[in-house]
């Protein structure tokens, strides 16, 4: 039976290394700047995960095969090297790729969180609240309104609690449940919770971010091809979480410079 | 470190009556048991609650039979809401975690044998003992109340993030008397689990017998010990938040909620508070509590594995030391949850870092247990498959925590399912079979019947090749950016991949169905197994020195003497092949 399980596990390593080798589950396209930093690393991690997966895997297998069901009195042997020489070998080897891993694969990190946004990156504020996404855009005057919370009213869809009447800045604030970007321009999309905790994730643009109630965050990112694209809520946030979902749409400059005047006409 | 306690362990009298003996029992064997009992139906219904989900996921309009008695509300005409699948999945991991992957591995065989291992009649603090069960208990019952009051389970996951897990009724059902249940539940499984750590912790280092030095305990000993230390300094963070959690509820502090929210149209009358700071305190403990979860398996395969390979491990000492590193570490890396936040970014390479780390010691376990494999002579039974089945689980459930230590590949997966697969196989599976492995060798030493060896093979290995077909494809899924907790697929995006779904559930049923194949040999050996004698598996620690069951004081009057390390396997001993801890003849014949 020893053999079986050696078998076994060779089939098992094969099987599932099969559909990563082929791609046959691959990784949405990526439509930013920074995602192929993402891309590359979790490729760089594949290859020396999957090498360690296999490698164990078949090691485990050849040992089980060849060292069960051995007639009874058969002489016990150590490894050459004993367990000094494993030690090190983990040290080395696996010390190494976690210098690799840690210091290298930090760049996509920070391409995403220690560049500040340009300074005439687009500001867009989402807001987030079970189980909607919202989008505000700081209209022709270039300044966002405040937020009351005590003014915010769906019914009247007052989403973000804005006081247009005493507030200048916040009455050609446009508000969108779309996400409208022009593309190749930067966006600087600040994030504000109004119930939970919420996420921000677009598979295609390699950004996921984490709306947190009481604490402003922001990202910024540039996305490099038009179209429409899904955003999802990552954090369990209440009974309609797995249908808590907004659209980013991908414009090119001029089709948003239209969006942007329709918008601001209303 | 050699001074071991020559006084004699706390004399008490024989238990008499049903009470003493079997319910309100001070014996740390009847505990372990009560434990293995309690994490029994825990597992079980977990397992069942997976099974639900997983139907629900891949056939939503499948009206499950009676899962209406199990819930009017939850699934009105038997088709499961999708609050209540939230509550079903918060109710999986809670019982899961606490009161699976804590009791088994840790409180059950640690109860039951490290005092054994060490020479000792009984815990240190027997009556905190029974506490730390009944409480437990206790905790369990608190815990399932929220499937009968009329508001259900929380929906929040088994990590109950704050403000939905603080604000009450406004954050949806199950909110407002189910998440207060757990609160408590978890609050009372915390103080359970602080004294079960205290008395592990005592009982290795004041009652090891005489010869018993600290480098001469069992590696599961070991195990225990080391995860006593981790279980003390993680349940004590957890307790608070948990009674913090229940005052932003119930008392209207703002610890968790800040000011300024707007749920269910209402403004929260909170201000102040942090919902990071829950995250930080919850992982705390949290992160730690995956290594409370392996640890114990970790040594439990370590020292049934030596048994079956009839030689020791390449080193003890160096299996040792890597536990240690391994439960140093876990209380430095528990940012890594919280990558996405809102932490400062900064922090996240500083939480990477000894993430990666960890890496290091768990590669070590790996390689001395697979070089140790080397030139053994392997005995396969239900034991040793589940041990061997281990160290592949472990592999496979470890290399994936390389791409979720990485902040920047955490940008991407993150939330998806590949890190249910990671941890599903990490955690759980690889603990799990830890306890199998533990099951099926010591069940002649508990009972003094075997299990039934063809029914665990079989068991085995619809067990071993079920998982992967259950966990693997979760990777795959995860890749292609399939996102966890979704009650369904409501998008074309997730269409290609609904057969895959149903492939996953297909093997969760089967896998689970086999499980039954597990407890019909557990309950038929107890009463009809084939008698075993005192050391079936020619072993060599202190348990296999006294009869099968042992006594209520274990040793009798005696105190066992040790005086070897209790891996002298392949020595030419009286007996056989090995030489007992406390037999006094010299060890030869071991050339290494």
């Amino acid at each position: 039976m020893g053999k079986l399980l050696g078998v076994v596990l060779v089939i098992i390593a094969l099987v599932s290394a099969y559909p990563i080798l082929k791609n046959q589950y691959p990784l949405p396209e990526d439509i930013s700047t920074h995602g192929h930093l993402i891309d590359e690393q979790l490729h760089d991690t594949m290859v020396e995960a999957g090498i360690s997966f296999i490698g164990a895997q078949l090691v485990l297998a050849f040992f089980v095969w060849s060292f069960t069901g051995r007639k009874p009195g058969s002489p016990l042997k150590n490894l050459p090297g004993g367990a000094r020489a494993l030690v090190i070998v983990a040290f080395v080897i696996v010390g190494m790729e976690v210098l690799a891993l840690g210091a290298f694969g930090q760049k996509a990190w920070a391409s995403v969180y220690f560049t500040p946004a340009k300074a005439d990156s687009l500001q867009i504020q989402a807001q987030a609240e079970q189980f909607a996404f919202y989008f505000r855009y700081a209209g022709p005057d270039g300044k966002f309104g405040m937020i009351h919370p005590e003014k915010i009213d769906e019914g009247n869809q007052n989403y973000f609690g804005l006081d247009p009447e005493n507030d200048v800045a916040a009455r050609d604030d446009i508000v969108s449940g779309e996400l409208v970007i022009p593309v190749n321009r930067e966006i600087h999309l600040m994030l504000h919770g109004k119930d939970v905790g919420h996420s921000f994730f677009v598979r295609e643009l390699r950004i996921q971010q984490d709306f947190v109630p009481g604490l402003d965050l922001s990202v910024h990112f540039t996305a490099t091809k038009t179209g429409k694209y899904e955003i999802v809520c990552t954090q369990l946030c209440g009974l309609g979480h797995y249908n808590m979902k907004a659209y980013l749409n991908v414009m090119s400059q001029a089709d948003y410079d239209n969006w942007f005047k329709q918008q601001s006409a209303q | 470190m050699s001074e071991t306690s020559a006084q004699p362990a706390h004399v008490h009298a024989p238990p008499e009556g049903f009470w003493r003996k079997y319910v309100f029992s001070l014996d740390h064997k009847v505990i372990g048991k009560q434990y293995y009992a309690l994490a029994l139906v825990a597992v079980f219904t977990g397992m069942f609650l997976s099974w639900l989900m997983r139907i629900h996921l891949v056939w939503p309009a499948a009206k499950i039979p009676g899962l209406e008695l199990m819930s009017k509300a939850g699934a009105p005409g038997g088709i499961m809401t999708p609050e209540y699948y939230l509550s079903l999945l918060t109710m999986h991991g809670t019982l899961m975690v606490f009161f699976v992957l804590t009791n088994a591995p840790f409180a059950a065989f640690g109860n039951y044998f490290l005092p054994i291992q060490v020479g000792a009649e009984d815990m240190a603090f027997p009556r905190f003992n029974m506490m730390s069960f009944w409480l437990t208990f206790l905790a369990w019952v608190v815990l399932m109340l929220a499937f009968v009051i009329p508001d259900g389970p929380p929906i929040a996951g088994w990590t109950e993030y704050t403000p939905l897990s603080a604000i009450g009724k406004d954050a949806g059902p199950g909110m407002q008397w189910g998440a207060s249940l757990w609160g408590i539940s978890i609050a009372i499984f915390c103080a359970a689990s602080l004294l079960g750590a205290l008395n592990f912790i005592a009982t290795t280092l004041d009652l090891r017998t005489k010869g018993m030095t600290l480098m001469r305990m069992p590696l599961c000993t070991w195990a225990w010990f080391i995860t006593s230390c981790i279980a003390l300094l993680a349940f004590a963070v957890l307790l608070p938040a948990c009674i913090l959690l229940i005052l932003d509820r119930h008392a209207g502090t703002s610890f968790f909620i800040p000011g300024g929210l707007v749920a269910s149209d209402r403004l929260q009358p909170h201000s102040g508070g942090s919902p990071l700071l829950w995250q930080h305190l919850f992982w705390f403990f949290g992160h730690p509590e995956v290594y409370i979860a392996i640890l114990p398996s970790m040594g439990i395969v370590s020292h049934i594995l030596t048994n079956s390979m009839r030689k020791p491990l390449l080193s003890a000492k160096v299996v040792i030391y890597s536990m240690m590193s391994i439960g140093f570490l876990s209380y430095m890396v528990w940012g890594h949850h919280m990558f996405l936040s809102g932490m400062n970014p900064m922090s996240a390479l500083a939480f990477s870092f000894p993430t990666l780390t960890i890496t290091i010691p768990a590669t070590i376990l790996t390689l001395i247990w697979l070089g140790s494999l080397y030139g053994a002579n392997i005995q396969i039974n239900s034991a040793s498959l589940f041990a061997l089945g281990f160290i592949s689980m472990f592999v496979s459930g470890g290399v994936s925590g390389f791409f979720l230590a990485q902040p920047s590949i955490d940008i991407y997966l993150h939330a998806t399912y590949f890190v249910v697969g990671h941890f599903h196989m990490v955690m759980g599976v690889a603990s799990l079979f830890g306890v199998f492995t533990g099951t099926y060798f010591w069940f002649p030493k508990m009972t003094g019947r075997y299990m039934n060896e063809g029914l665990g093979k079989l068991h085995f290995w619809i067990t071993f090749i079920g998982t992967y077909c259950i966990f693997m494809p979760f990777h795959y899924l995860g890749l292609v950016g399939n996102i966890r907790r979704y009650q369904s697929f409501v998008d074309d995006f997730m269409a290609p991949y609904i057969p895959l779904h149903k492939f996953i559930t297909i093997a969760a049923l089967i896998t689970g169905a086999a499980q039954f194949i597990f407890l019909y040999n557990l309950i038929y050996s107890r009463f009809w197994g084939k008698p075993a004698p005192e050391n079936p598996w020619n072993a060599t620690s202190l348990e296999w020195s006294i009869p099968s069951p042992p006594p209520w004081n274990n040793f009798g009057d005696k105190h066992p003497v040790v005086y070897h390390d209790p891996y002298q396997y392949g020595v030419k001993g009286s007996g056989g092949d090995f030489v007992m801890q406390d037999s006094p003849e010299p060890v030869t014949g071991n050339g290494d």
